[in-house]
Parts: structure tokens; sequence; C-alpha cells
């Protein structure tokens, strides 16, 4: 008999409930990520981020650099924040905490020019989040199931063996989620090129069809008028000497990961899904990109699968690595969480899929994943044009 | 728990070759074979290697004519630019995308 998915999680004002209770340091400007980075070593507690983003981009992109960054605030899994900017910049820490203020979320600031200078910033915001720190201890715990959770797929380098093994496990393991009440996100449009078929024979509706498709094509067009020939382009050099030969056969690998739930609905970049169920989310293929637009949604979990290996983690979302071959696993036992390259040795994808629910508890009910043992949190925004 | 080896193959039991949909025209094989070498499929079909294909890579379950769609996981992933015998290596020599 299996164990039901329970865990004691921390309820949000706005209903959500977060598997971690984090404090962030973030900064809305890449000007205040010194600042961040030195709050960050004072206060280890602290989930600090720091990023290249926040000024000196056109409209669109300072739009979704703004819903990202206030998204990942919301992210249920962070139950206070410290916003540090700059004083002259496009996303202040001002503009910034304004669209927080229904999220009922503690949220402070602290802006460098007016502190007098980067020292004695780094200092408010450290006193701000110790306080901040203290109040998160007392916070009461909750009773958490699936389906309160988000979770966000992902792969990131990709070999022959991910759409054999990793990812159909974890397509396995996203349809037992969908069972339990839960919500799972497919992202990485790029990485649908060629595999539209079996994606809207899922479509949940004509509706969600037609946006899917257009969403795939607009990614598709996107990358042939800057890239030139698409295989040479989507196609990691890693990719190839693995065994992948084409497009369409990685992605069809890729798309792997959702299952066979019904898609339920089509999200922008960012954008919290209305639907429970299988979810895709528009977003580029380069994972770290993609981790924070399903993060801004709410993901509080990421499934991560990976044939080549990589230690990336992401800021207050445990991020769950699975390879896809067993001497990978063995290769980087610091930075994998669970192999699937047992099904090459005769386990079935549902068995590995069980496996990948049974440590998605435990990561919910506390466990650290190796990317949060190491300290592996990076953080980018998805940028439609260039910087000025 | 590792994956299989060569020496592992001389037992007949282990599947070499992975075949997701029965439509594929092409397997994975899970170990480097070498030409000669006898490709077993989970359902205890047979495809002999007629040249080395590496660990990862895609062998021929029949022949593709030259144009002809090369199917996994039960769609086209391409076209085989070149006629491709059962058993041969199926990767960028002879595949291309058609997107």
């Amino acid at each position: 008999m299996r164990e039901e998915f329970v865990f004691q999680g921390w309820r949000r004002a706005d209903g959500r409930m977060g598997i971690r209770n984090h404090c962030l340091v973030l900064a809305t400007v890449a000007c205040a990520a010194g600042v961040v980075r030195q709050v960050g070593q004072r206060l280890p507690a602290v989930v600090a981020v720091e990023h290249a983003h926040g000024c000196g981009r056109g409209g669109p992109d300072l739009g979704l650099q703004i819903k990202t960054l206030a998204g990942l605030v919301q992210n249920p899994n962070v139950g206070a924040a410290v916003l540090v900017g700059l004083g002259c910049e496009v996303v202040s820490a001002r503009l910034l905490k304004g669209t927080l203020a229904r999220s009922g979320k503690p949220v402070e600031t602290v802006v460098i020019q007016e502190a007098g200078g980067s020292s004695r910033a780094a200092d408010q915001a450290e006193a701000l989040a110790r306080r901040l720190l203290g109040e998160l201890e007392e916070l009461p715990r909750h009773r958490g199931t699936a389906a309160d959770l988000m979770v966000g797929l992902e792969c990131g380098g990709s070999d022959t063996f991910s759409g054999l093994t990793a990812n159909p496990a974890v397509g396995e393991a996203a349809d037992r989620l969908v069972e339990l009440g839960g919500t799972v996100i497919l992202a990485e449009t790029t990485e649908m090129i060629g595999a539209l078929g079996p994606l809207l024979r899922l479509a949940e509706s004509e509706e969600v069809a037609a946006k899917l498709k257009a969403k795939v094509e607009r990614q598709e067009a996107r990358a042939r008028e800057m890239l030139g020939p698409l295989a040479d382009a989507v196609l990691a050099p890693g990719n190839v000497e693995s065994g992948l030969t084409t497009i369409a056969e990685k992605s069809l690998g890729c798309i792997a990961k959702g299952g066979s739930s019904p898609i339920r609905e089509v999200v922008d970049y960012g954008d919290r899904p209305s639907r429970k169920g299988l979810v895709v989310m528009d977003t580029p293929g380069y994972d770290i990109e993609s981790m924070a637009g399903m993060a801004a949604a709410g993901a509080q979990a990421i499934l991560f699968t990976t044939g080549r290996g990589t230690p990336v983690g992401f800021p207050a979302v445990p991020v769950i690595k699975i390879s896809s071959n067993s001497e990978l696993f063995e290769a980087m036992p610091d930075d994998i969480d669970l192999d699937a390259g047992t099904i090459l040795a005769g386990k079935t994808a549902r068995q590995v899929g069980e496996q990948i629910v049974d440590l998605l508890l435990r990561i919910a009910r506390g466990e650290k994943t190796k990317a949060e043992i190491n300290g592996q949190a990076v953080f980018a925004i998805a940028q439609e044009g260039p910087a000025f | 728990m590792t994956c299989p080896t060569r020496a592992d193959r001389t037992d007949s039991m282990a599947a070499l070759g992975i075949r997701v949909h029965p439509r594929d025209n092409v397997a994975v094989v899970v170990a480097d074979v070498q030409a000669g070498d006898v490709v077993r499929l989970a359902d205890g079909s047979e495809v002999r290697a007629v040249e080395a294909i590496p660990r990862g890579s895609k062998v021929a379950l029949g022949p593709i004519a030259f144009g002809g769609a090369v199917i996994r996981y039960g769609e086209e992933i391409g076209r085989a630019t070149k006629d491709i015998a059962a058993g041969e290596h199926v990767h960028t020599h002879n595949l291309a995308g058609t997107r």
C-alpha cells in the first residue's frame, strides 16, 4: 500500500501552500547584486538572488522581468522578502513592492543610493532579513497534499536515453500527481517543435489545441528567423554525440515528461495557471529561464531530467534531478537525486515514476535535494529583445 | 545498478535494443554494438548489425529507402538521406530532420 501524499507545509495568505519557508533577499536590478551577495554571505539562512536584469531593456522585456521577479516573491515557498534596489533603475524596489501589495506577504525594501552606499545598504538589508527570519520561524505548519502542489518539469543536457528512461518515468510521476489532484507544468516550447502531433492529441479542447499550436509555431518561426537551420541550433553538440539526430527526435523524447493526462490550459511565461492538472507553459528550452517562468507561476518543486549531467538548482524551489543513465548517476553522485537509468536494466518507467513521487514527497516533507545541499541556485529571466 | 555491458549480451535474455512504439523502424542500442552482433528487442525480434553502432544510437530494424520516414516514438523524426539497410547505424550521416 502506498504512503499517503501528506506533508506539513506553510499556507500563505493567498491560499497556496509552501514546502519551504524561505526569506528571499532579492536584487531588483543587476547593480544591487553585490549588496545581495554580501547579505547572503553574512546570513546563509536567506535565499539571496542576484541577476543581470532590472534596467536597460525595452518595455516587453521589462514587463517580463517585473512579472517574473514579483512571481518569485509570491512563490509559496517564499515566506518573506527583502528587495534591494539601486535607486535610479526601472525595476525599482518600490515599484516591485507596489505590485506585491495584495500578496499579504511581508516585503521590505532597501535602496542603495538612499541608504548611503553599499555597506550601509547591506547592513540595513541584513537587519531586515534577520527580523523576517525570526518571524518566519514562528509561522505555524499546515497539512498539505499533492493537490496543493504545482510541479514544474524540465530537462537539461538531454541524451538519447532521456526519452527512453528519465522522461517517461517523469511522465508516469506527472500522471500520478494529476490523479492526486495536483498541477504539473510542461514547458520548453522550443522542445515541442516537431512533436505537436502527440501533444495536440492530449489537448482537452479545440481552444487549448489552437493555442498550443500557435505557441509552438511562433517559437519555431522565431527560432528559424534567429538561428537558421533548426537542428544545428537547437540540438547541442552533446545531444548529437549521445546519438540524438533530429530536433523532432529530441522533442518527442522531451514531451514524454508530461505524461498522458489531458492538457487543461496553455499559459504564457510566468503566468499562474487557473486550472489544475497538466498545463503547458510557453517558455524557452534554456533550462534556467524556463525554471524561472515556472517558479514565478508558483511551482514549489521542479523535476529535472538530465542525460549529460548538470549541477543546477533554483532559488527557493527544490530541483530534483533525475539521470537518464546509470553511468551519469555514478559519475556525478553529488548532483543527481535519482537514477532512471535502472530502466535500461529492466525496471519499468512506472516503477521509477513511483520512486520519483516518493522522493518528491520526502522533499515536500523537508528532505533537501542535492542542489539545495550544494547551494546551487541560478536565476535568469527569458527575454525577447536586445539590451539597450 | 549499471547498464548492460558487452559481456552481459552473451546471456541472450538481455534486450539490446529499445523500440518504443510498434510502428518504429529504428531502435536505440543500450550498449556498443559491433558488426555482426545480434540486436535483440524486448519482444524477442532481432536484427543483425551490419556495422558498429555506438551505445545510445539507432539501428535500422528494416530497410528504409532514400526519402523514407524514420519513425521513433511512433512519430516521424526525419527522412532518410540515402538508402538504409536493416542493421545499419542511423544518425546524421543518413537521417535529416524535415524542419
